[in-house]
């Protein structure tokens, strides 16, 4: 199989400090791949350059087998390359359907002649994406200001799975979130996974990841010191890669 | 099943329709209290004196909704209404038929009308200037060009049949005998001109069929759902492909177009053009978007909400003036209903949420 995504040799500088080192990995479909590393590691450097806000001084992103450049975050998007954000990009005053259909809204002819929102639709094929993704929110013309935080999450993913997305990428997705919408997010992830989405999940929460990725990498001060199997390590062993009590085999 | 939650349900819906009944009650109390006031002509003489803020405020509403704010629109009425005039009388002293004048002065009016708000828009969304700084400028700027347009004069000796449009009525009904549409019927006694029923101003036609369509738009198309979503979160609208910085231009022209419509119908009722027309009811309308529960934060906001709003007011101003109390009192009741609209918003954001189709 083709990995879906590949990056070889990245590297990022802020003036004179190298956030990410050396960085290669690949993702294949439906896979999941948690990103571990201390606080300032490169985690969310490395994938804010997958997600084309910032621009790597060298390296090379491979998508689907073909070399690309990804300029800006609209690019991603266009091909299938999905951030889910912590400020979540919903509008909080629009209810679940039209934030799915925001920007994309589908449209019906009004006495045949202008036209106008067909809310129907948006609604049924929001439902629709929703139980696809067994995400269970009350009522969906309930406005965002009215979920949880886990809701809101799930919202935005719905929505760039509606529109295609391939590879999501979720940054501490778990930190805002109560005990139990943690556990959801978890579960979505993992349903997302067997429909053949990628995800990179960045965790502090060793747990989380270990739930639900298959594949670890490890960071520490910018570059990748790691990459472990999740079934043939252990918290500890990740731990100790982590603070750099365990030399890893890129050290 | 007994539904328990019925009278939280309808306490919700009332708290939610308070504007409404709130405006019923006015009338009603001033039907109670005054003299002749639930009549049909001073029921009309309500519309025909809230046009100007019916007009302003649905303008600003689409601003407001995106989180800004238009105060040029004061002294754009005055702008636009020296601009029509101006035109009307130009025309018709240059031998133009007063059909003819009177066209491109209103189409004038209006296409001039439309530049203040692309310099607006253009200002706020291209160049981040903040909403209450650029259109306050163009407040002023709308005013001193108004002047200079108009040499520091009303404008007077406008074509004589504008009268027959701006104070006409879509109906005229002489019980028994006549009924006509839009003509008034020529050749009438006295006695018949004292019983002649007139139904509904043409001003407050027009004034209605434009609130009626961007009613519509604002909540039915897609332009309206780009609207809450910019006021809701700009950056989630600009990430979905929202062209977010046209969109907002187009806003600003709605505003603006809506205040040239203002001052228009400023020329068509009173007959003459002036530079300070309609600048006393910038708050009033501002006043009837947020009565009528829209935020200033942005996000919310409806046309119905803001008819309802600016209606409001110029029921209680009729009001006064029926009871014969002095006007000022108006500022003070206004002021008062404001502050309880917000308010009422500020405390009940969870009883008043309901499912909606935005
Ligand atoms: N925009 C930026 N400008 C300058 N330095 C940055 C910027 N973003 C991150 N850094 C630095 O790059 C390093 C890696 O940061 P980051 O990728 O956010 O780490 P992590 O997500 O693993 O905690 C840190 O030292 C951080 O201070
Ligand atoms: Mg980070």
């Amino acid at each position: 199989m083709e990995p879906l995504l590949e990056v070889k040799n990245i590297t990022k500088k802020f003036g004179g400090l190298t956030a990410v080192d050396n960085v290669s990995m690949q993702i294949f479909p439906g896979e999941v791949i948690g990103i571990l590393g201390d606080n300032g590691a490169g985690k969310s450097t490395l994938i804010k350059v997958i997600s084309g806000v910032y621009h790597a001084e060298a390296g090379q992103i491979f998508y689907e087998g073909r070399r690309i450049k990804i300029s800006n975050p609209t690019e991603a998007l266009k091909i299938g390359i999905e951030t889910i954000y912590q400020d979540l990009a919903l509008a909080e005053n629009m209810n679940v359907y039209s934030n799915i259909f925001l920007g994309r809204e589908k449209l019906k002819k009004f006495l045949g002649l202008v036209d106008v929102l067909d809310h129907d639709y948006m609604h049924s094929e929001s439902k629709k994406v929703l139980n696809r993704l067994d995400i269970n929110i009350p009522s969906l013309k309930n406005k965002i200001s009215t979920l949880s935080g886990g809701e809101r999450q799930a919202v935005a993913i719905s929505r760039s799975i509606y529109w295609n997305a391939k590879l999501l990428i979720m940054d501490e997705p778990t930190a805002a979130l109560g005990v139990a919408e943690q556990k959801k997010v978890l579960n979505l992830v993992k349903t997302l996974s067997s429909q053949g989405v990628s995800i990179f999940i960045i965790s502090h929460q060793i747990h989380d990841v270990f739930s639900v990725a298959t594949r670890l990498l490890i960071m520490r001060r910018g570059k990748k010191v790691a990459e472990r199997i999740t079934k043939k390590t252990s918290a500890d062993e990740v731990v100790g890669l982590i603070v750099g009590s365990i030399l890893g085999e890129y050290n | 099943m007994i539904n328990y939650h019925k009278p939280k349900k309808i306490g919700i819906s009332i708290l939610r329709r308070w504007t409404l009944i709130f405006l019923l009650g006015e009338i009603l109390f001033f039907g109670l209290v005054g003299t002749n006031y639930i009549s049909l002509n001073n029921l009309q003489d309500i519309l025909v004196a809230s046009t100007t803020v019916l007009l302003l405020a649905t303008g600003e509403t689409f601003v407001i909704i995106t989180g800004g704010i238009d105060l040029s629109v004061g002294f754009m009425v005055g702008f636009s209404s020296v601009i029509c005039a101006k035109v009307m009388v130009n025309l018709e002293t240059a031998g133009f038929s007063q059909v003819a004048a009177i066209s491109i002065g209103v189409l004038a009016a209006l296409l001039l009308g439309l530049i203040p708000g692309f310099i607006n828009g253009f200002l706020v969304a291209k160049l981040r200037v903040p909403s209450f700084i650029a259109t306050f400028g163009m407040y002023g700027i709308a005013y001193g060009f108004a002047e200079i347009i108009c040499n520091n004069i009303p404008v007077h000796n406008l074509p004589s049949s504008l009268g027959t449009l701006g104070h006409g009525y879509l109906f005229y009904w002489l019980p028994g005998k006549i009924f006509s549409f839009l003509n008034k019927p020529g050749n009438l006694t006295r006695d018949e001109l004292k019983h002649l029923i007139v139904i509904i101003p043409n001003v407050v036609v027009i004034t209605f069929i434009f609130i009626a369509i961007f009613a519509f738009i604002l909540a039915k198309t897609k332009f309206g759902q780009h609207t809450y979503a910019i006021g809701g979160n700009i950056n989630a609208a600009e990430r979905a492909g929202v062209n977010v910085k046209t969109h907002l231009i187009k806003v600003y022209m709605i505003s603006s177009f809506f205040a040239s419509l203002a001052g228009v119908m400023y020329v068509l009722q009173y007959i003459t053009g002036r530079a300070p027309a309609g600048s006393a009811r910038l708050l009033d309308a501002i006043t009837a978007v947020v009565i009528g529960g829209a935020s200033l934060y942005g996000g919310k906001g409806t046309i119905i909400g803001t008819v309802i709003g600016a209606l409001i007011i110029s029921v209680l101003e009729i009001g006064l003036v029926n009871l014969s109390i002095p006007t000022y009192n108006l500022y003070i009741a206004v002021a008062c209903i404001l502050i309880f609209a917000v308010l009422i918003d500020q405390f009940s954001p969870e009883l008043i949420q309901k499912e909606e189709e935005i």
